[in-house]
């Protein structure tokens, strides 16, 4: 739960790095301007709390798959476990990567769409650990991928390799599977009590993300003549990002916790 | 099999966390580079060549510039007596557009190369602003980058036509100089401590440009005789083109005008 957490906080400090422009704010890596603590002062505050997140997400991981792999007898889980603290290494690498190589828009669009895969395998660990087993309805796994592919349009939109287009159509088409695979489970679970807490969070999340969505939106065209990003379209934009996160996290809940009867 | 996965791991691993990065990338010599000065490369013909001088106004209700928010850090706010305005469009009461670019697009002869300048143009990062806001140089010229404040910056170019580079540069740290080998209109530069730094290069390989001061005015001297595209590039306005002819000697005037 701890390293769930760390991956969602991480994505919000990635999503401020994004927002504010700062990712090239520390030119070196894994040094900081050739230092274990830089100059903490603009574009630097957030590229700096932004790598020590990294490094505390990935710590935690690895104590996760650690823990896992003295007392968890599922070998699924194990496995994952490990497989959660590679993607982890590799997202890391994916960061150093961008920093040498300048910020190339498609590694920043991987390492933001790697970003949502730790934070995807965190919370399946999460979910197995309390039971989930993955056999769920196709509709809820189809969600899953619609989500991911979702985050990755975002990603390309906000490093502008493409425009903001393909992202919109693309809501259309994630908010609905998104809402039929949680409708389709609250409708066939309202009696037991038992599922309906992740569709439930879903189902709201994809809610919100619609509003948040169309706010970021429309502060991001308000603000086209700002000389610099301002705390609104800031604070807009990575709330969508996190919540666009959250809902992955709650299609991946809902997919290993549903049982088909 | 197992050894294949292995060798190709490490060297996706040695790939991203490979050299360079941080610092500026040595210039590579390449097929469109302007050639380094040389005794067979032509310079502006002062005495027989002509002369076209203009100015650069603004029609219509000038856009307000908004202030610029440096309170994130203290060393930029108290650089300035009064709050900084972004400078995206300068323009003074008489309509006179300041940081326009102006330069010979086309008709130069295309085998000519031209003498590059011995002397470094110089970029100041002063009171969290990059100084001048515009400037221009030939490809191979030398740009000198100075740090003229008591905080850190990074200097970052963002050109599609020539290697990018970022660079940090804290207070009291030596100049950083670089050089673009290939003509690029415009270079933007962008500081990524402070976002609201911006600057930009234009770099021409021929020495037939200039920038418009704080009249709107400039000045392009020694063009050999010919017919020529003018350009004019203004940072938000975008570009302008206009044909002009001029003979040997001539003296031409040629001003763009920008509608609001």
């Amino acid at each position: 739960m701890v390293a769930g957490l760390c991956a969602l906080a991480l994505i919000v400090a990635g999503a401020l790095v994004t927002s504010n422009d700062a990712a090239l704010a520390v030119p070196d890596w894994p040094l900081n301007w050739g230092r274990l603590v830089p100059p903490l002062e603009g574009g630097i505050r957030f590229e700096f709390a932004h790598r020590v997140l990294a490094l505390l997400s990935a710590v935690a991981t690895t104590l996760l798959a650690l823990w896992m792999q003295a007392r968890e007898p599922r070998h699924w889980m194990r496995r994952l476990a490990w497989w959660t603290v590679a993607a982890v290494i590799a997202q890391a690498l994916l960061g150093g990567a961008m920093v040498k190589l300048i910020d190339p828009k498609g590694l920043a669009i991987a390492h933001a769409a790697f970003a949502e895969i730790c934070f995807g395998l965190l919370v399946a660990i999460v979910a197995g650990y309390y039971g989930g087993h993955g056999a769920s309805h196709w509709v809820a796994r189809l969600a899953i991928l619609v989500l991911f592919a979702q985050a990755v349009l975002g990603a390309a939109a906000r490093h502008l390799a493409m425009g903001i287009v393909p992202h919109i159509a693309g809501a259309v088409v994630a908010a609905g599977i998104a809402m039929w695979a949680s409708l389709r489970t609250i409708v066939r679970h309202l009696d037991d009590g038992r599922y309906p807490r992740p569709a439930l969070a879903l189902l709201g999340f994809t809610a919100l993300q619609i509003f948040s969505g169309v706010a970021a939106y429309a502060v991001r065209a308000a603000a086209v003549d700002d000389p610099q990003p301002m705390p609104l379209a800031v604070w807009t934009t990575v709330a969508h990002v996190a919540l666009g996160a959250m809902i992955l996290g709650a299609a991946i809940v809902l997919a290993m916790t549903e049982q088909e009867s | 099999m197992k050894k294949i996965w292995i060798t190709a791991g490490v060297a996706c691993a040695l790939t991203l966390t490979g050299c360079g990065g941080g610092g500026t990338p040595a210039p590579k010599a390449d097929a469109g580079a302007t050639p380094a000065a040389s005794s067979g490369a032509a310079t502006p013909d002062m005495e027989n060549g002509a002369t076209i001088t203009g100015k650069v106004s603004f029609d219509g209700k000038a856009p307000v510039m908004k202030t610029l928010d440096m309170s994130a850090v203290p060393a930029c706010t108290a650089a300035h007596k009064t709050p900084a305005k972004s400078e995206e469009v300068v323009v003074d009461d008489k309509g006179d557009v300041k940081n326009a670019f102006v330069w010979i697009k086309s008709g130069l002869p295309a085998d000519k190369t031209w003498q590059v300048p011995t002397s470094a143009v110089q970029i100041t990062q002063e009171g969290c602003m990059y100084t001048p806001h515009v400037l221009a140089l030939m490809a191979g010229q030398n740009l000198d980058i100075k740090n003229g404040d008591p905080t850190n910056h990074n200097i970052h170019p963002m050109p599609a036509n020539n290697p990018e580079f970022n660079q940090s540069q804290p207070p009291g740290a030596g100049d950083i100089d670089h050089s673009f080998a290939r003509q690029e209109v415009m270079v933007p530069v962008k500081c990524n401590i402070h976002p609201w730094m911006r600057a930009y290069i234009g770099v021409v390989n021929h020495p037939f440009f200039a920038v418009t001061g704080d009249d709107g005015t400039y000045s392009i001297k020694g063009l050999p005789p010919g017919t020529y595209t003018i350009e004019m590039w203004q940072e938000k306005y975008g570009t302008q083109d206009q044909q002009i002819t001029v003979g040997a000697k001539d003296s031409k005037t040629q001003d763009f005008t920008i509608k609001g």
